[in-house]
């Protein structure tokens, strides 16, 4: 793992088919910092996220210090669970960045995916067809393979929705470990007990950004109560760019 | 022998059944696929999307198997291709553009065939005969064969990947576009290569029953790319036999008894078998 980079947002505006669903966002990711992103529905921070993978190019703006460097957990709804591999094979995903299409997996690189697998707590789980995991088990073969990907920027979609508080908990101790070894953690979150207790930095979004620095500072009654407004206010029309860039 | 005879026999029955286990190995590890992704009805789709430049090749040229396959082989890809640009373009659901292209395209190859056809040459485009296998279309058989596997052999990771999780494998990078679109073009080629001997409608069976009875059989999607082959070769075997005592064409007669595997498959196989669950939840009441 190399260290990574600052990723800079330059008035950053994502969005769909030309409809901003966040915009105008300037600002820094430090190299090792661990920042939660939070906001109501539909303040655009999937879409964000999406766009420092490099998924999108923002409508606006530039991100920089991204490419190449980013893993992204992306939420589970977009996976086929349904379909019939073995845990070891999803996990084995996770070298695609230096495999590839074509390179063989070596015994070594195996052995890594099977290591990954206990280090999420499913020793012995390498050969279980991954439609037999339930929901809790399935994210967390999704933080294994995370962890073969061994990325200096991680992007956490919504990791904790849909856990028991047993993995949740493993999986935030895990999310702490990455943080000790200085990568650049990036998680959208909802619980915002969580972000108070685990979480450094927090940047709030409600499609323009509300705020965007040390957590306590960002999350402010008033900046609460503005996000509320705001999502309140959300009409279909309203996603219209106001502001001139 | 009752099952040696039809081939010791006849020459031609002997060309399509290497035709035909040709067919048997490349087609249902793509159908598999298909049905992995939930498209189960797309080759179906295909096949009648190929029949106007079937259609158009028949009345240029004749009854000649390379230009027969070039004239589907040419449609579908357009027939392919056209669906995933409509609905990029237009912002509809790819499959809506397929139905509509697939319905017009047929129409306009049976009109086609009907203009400047007889009812007997229709049939023979629409459900093959056993008699179309000659020195050509087994070339093109074998040939489709071996470029499916080479295929198969460098595509099945991505391919994997992009049925698996779309959104981690462009992530990574990984033109999962790109891989499913030249999957596209090899199921294609195996219903343009299927159908001089099995016709454009019946080609399909041989793609999509083995691959849907395989789930059966294994849990994992390589052992169901191995049923499937296996299935599909049983199934070659048995409907050419079939054919030859119960004197049915061998297109139908194939895909019958690739049905009667489906449905034994169903009923008993290890995975899924309705009679292991009904067993199952008998023991548990």
């Amino acid at each position: 793992m190399s260290t990574a980079a600052p990723i800079t947002l330059n008035n950053v505006t994502c969005g769909y088919e030309g409809r901003p669903a966040v915009h105008h966002v300037s600002g820094e990711f430090a190299p090792g910092s661990l920042t939660a992103v939070v906001g109501p529905n539909g303040a655009g921070k999937s879409t964000l996220l999406r766009g420092i993978a490099g998924l999108q190019a923002p409508l606006e703006g530039r991100i920089e210090g991204a490419a190449g460097q980013v893993a992204l957990l992306p939420q589970a709804a977009g996976l086929d669970r349904s379909f019939p591999i073995t845990c070891l094979d999803a996990v084995l995903f996770g070298l695609w960045p230096c495999a590839g299409a074509f390179r063989a997996i070596s015994r070594a690189e195996r052995a890594r995916a099977a290591e990954a697998l206990e280090a999420v707590g499913l020793t012995g789980f390498a050969g279980r067809i991954v439609g037999t995991l339930s929901a809790g088990q399935f994210q967390r073969l999704l933080f294994a393979r995370l962890l073969l990907q061994d990325a200096p920027v991680l992007l956490l979609d919504e990791p904790f929705t849909a856990l028991d508080e047993r993995t949740a908990a493993d999986m935030l101790a895990l999310i702490h470990r990455w943080h000790g070894e200085g990568r650049t953690i990036i998680a959208v979150l909802h619980d915002m007990d969580l972000v108070r207790r685990d979480f450094p930095h927090t940047l709030m979004l409600a499609r323009d950004c509300l705020g965007w620095g040390p957590t306590e500072a960002v999350l402010t009654p008033e900046n609460r109560l503005r996000a509320r407004r705001m999502a309140e206010a959300w009409r279909e029309d309203a996603a219209i760019c106001q502001r001139a860039a | 022998m009752f099952l040696l005879d039809p081939f010791l026999e006849f020459g031609f029955l002997r060309r399509a059944l290497i035709g035909g286990l040709a067919l048997a190995l490349s087609a249902p590890p793509l159908g598999l696929f298909l049905m992995l992704r939930r498209m189960s009805l797309t080759a179906d789709v295909l096949a009648h999307g190929m029949l106007p430049g079937v259609a158009l090749a028949y009345i240029l040229a004749g009854l000649a198997v390379p230009a027969l396959a070039t004239g589907g082989l040419v449609a579908g890809l357009l027939v392919v291709l056209g669906a995933g640009a409509l609905s990029r373009l237009s912002g509809g659901r790819e499959d809506a553009s397929l139905a509509a292209l697939y319905l017009v395209a047929l129409a306009a190859g049976v009109a086609l065939l009907s203009w400047r056809g007889s009812a007997v040459e229709l049939t023979q485009v629409l459900f093959g005969s056993v008699l179309g296998v000659d020195d050509a279309a087994l070339l093109i058989m074998a040939g489709t064969a071996t470029l499916t596997w080479a295929f198969l052999a460098l595509a099945w990771r991505p391919l994997v990947l992009e049925c698996f999780d779309p959104a981690f494998a462009a992530a990574v990078g990984a033109r999962g576009g790109l891989w499913h679109l030249g999957f596209l073009a090899m199921v294609v080629l195996n219903l343009v290569a299927a159908f001089a001997a099995l016709g454009t409608l019946m080609a399909v069976g041989v793609m999509m029953l083995p691959a849907i009875a395989a789930r059966h059989w294994a849990r994992q999607v390589s052992g169901m790319a191995y049923a499937a082959v296996l299935i599909a070769v049983g199934a070659v075997l048995a409907g050419l036999i079939l054919s030859y005592h119960a004197d049915l064409p061998a297109g139908p007669a194939i895909v019958l008894a690739a049905g009667a595997f489906w449905a034994a498959s169903v009923l008993a196989g290890p995975v899924d078998g309705v009679l292991g669950r009904l067993r199952h939840r008998h023991r548990e009441g």
